[in-house]
């Protein structure tokens, strides 16, 4: 399983931004030649990153919002932000 | 005419903002018969294109040329796409960006610069480029580029005379902590289509070339990400061609029409609208050309009962049209077509042609 620490801090870098696509009606990540189409979990985690809040931080609130057990949330979103961080359109600080 | 409702909105725009260019690069993709300087859109016209791109669904918009430096009105081209809600990708030799210039295209919004790469010593990329000091020039700009903290794509077209440099310029892509690269092996259209007797890599150096960037991509995972284009000539199933005429992207030529792809004018029964007289949504819903290849009715056999027609929807229609004569033939690099062997004799002689002078492409 994916695993990412607590203190880490995911960042969303220069050259990357969310998007509404209102064409599509859908919330894309642009990034530099690549645009990502994202799913409500996919945009919630990304709302959720402000380049303050570490990993731990971050899933403790999805945990929260979404009244979900952490476990399960922490391998959701550590593989969602592991495949943008290996396509270096997310930075783990 | 094809139903509206069955055509996807275009994603990409490629906007060739100019021919004119420093640089005189043997495989440029521009056609070999050039627009002049006097027909070039003026920046109400290019800022009224992005808006309706927009509109339209585009996405990504990608400043191209010649070179979209020499545009005098980038920064304010830049500013105006990133208004529309475009993301802005700069693809540029960096031949005329200066360090006041970068502040102003920061300022204006500039997502994202794509480097091109000739070579990767002076040498070697002068000679490519035909223009001597040409590669000192980039390689300032291109620390002015990571400076200004402009995300960078480092582009590298390799080819027989340059291939030998190819982990020297990925070494160099991650000196310069380029985030992306793209490794092209040269396509054959526009000028490369005259340069294919200097230029063909042999079967050895595109398999080598294969194993570098697999080699690369493992152990640079999370530092540079690698896109690669094989060589064509050499391969076993043809690309996957604009991922669908008329369903990605389009092209806008420095005069205003608008092109399925950037070689589409080398087939000739195609008819292409101008911008200065249609809305773009009209050219890329009903223009004929955008409807000439799209779906699968225009196909022929292999392709028509081929399992593969809905992954690579038959290959490049320019290729079929410079091969076999045909645009709507099967493209001659797939296994499949009866030319491929004859395409495969065609790499194989071409490639190992010693004798071939490079012919540099000329600007408007």
């Amino acid at each position: 399983m994916t695993q990412i620490a607590n203190d880490a801090i995911p960042v969303i870098p220069r050259g990357v931004r969310l998007h509404k696509d209102t064409v599509r009606d859908l919330w894309v990540l642009l990034a530099p030649e690549r645009t990502i189409n994202l799913d409500p979990i996919g945009l919630a985690i990304l709302n959720e990153i402000d380049g303050q809040r570490n990993f731990g931080e971050v899933v403790a609130r999805l945990a929260d919002a979404y009244s979900a057990p952490v476990d399960q949330i922490t391998g959701d979103v550590a593989e969602f932000l592991t495949g943008l961080s290996d396509r270096r359109i997310l930075e783990l600080t | 005419m094809v139903p509206r409702t069955s055509i996807p909105a275009p994603i990409a725009m490629l906007a060739e903002l100019t021919y004119r260019c420093p640089l005189s690069c043997p495989y440029c993709s521009n056609p070999v018969e050039m627009a002049k300087k006097e027909s070039e859109l003026d920046t109400d016209v290019w800022l009224d294109v992005f808006e309706q791109a927009a509109k339209l669904g585009v996405l990504q918009l990608h400043l191209s040329g010649g070179e979209p430096a020499s545009r005098r009105d980038l920064v304010a081209l830049v500013a105006g796409a990133r208004k529309s809600g475009l993301y802005t990708n700069l693809i540029t030799s960096a031949i005329g960006l200066t360090q006041r210039r970068l502040a102003e295209l920061e300022q204006a919004g500039l997502d994202h610069v794509q480097l091109s790469l000739q070579g990767t010593d002076a040498g070697m990329a002068d000679r490519i480029g035909g223009y001597k000091g040409g590669f000192a020039r980039k390689m300032q700009a291109a620390e002015w580029i990571v400076e200004a903290g402009f995300p960078l794509t480092l582009n590298a077209v390799v080819h027989r005379q340059n291939l030998h440099q190819l982990p020297d310029a990925i070494e160099m892509a991650v000196a310069m902590k380029a985030r992306r690269m793209e490794v092209a092996i040269v396509q054959f259209h526009g000028w490369a289509m005259l340069n294919r007797e200097a230029m063909m890599p042999t079967r050895e150096q595109a398999a080598e070339a294969s194993r570098i960037v697999a080699e690369a991509r493992e152990r640079l995972k999370g530092t540079l990400v690698i896109d690669y284009v094989p060589a064509d000539y050499h391969s076993d199933y043809p690309k996957r061609c604009m991922g669908g005429w008329g369903t990605t992207g389009l092209n806008v030529t420095p005069d205003g029409l608008v092109l399925p792809c950037h070689a589409a004018q080398t087939i000739p029964t195609l008819e292409f609208d101008n911008v200065s007289d249609k809305r773009l949504a009209d050219i890329w819903y009903d223009g004929s050309a955008f409807n000439a290849y799209r779906g699968e009715d225009w196909m022929q056999e292999p392709c028509k009962s081929c399992d593969r027609r809905k992954l690579d929807f038959g290959g490049c229609r320019c290729q079929a049209m410079a091969i076999a004569g045909d645009p709507a033939a099967t493209d001659p690099v797939c296994i499949k077509s009866p030319l491929h062997d004859k395409m495969t004799e065609l790499a194989d002689a071409l490639s190992h042609d010693e004798t071939a002078e490079l012919v540099y492409r000329k600007s408007p």
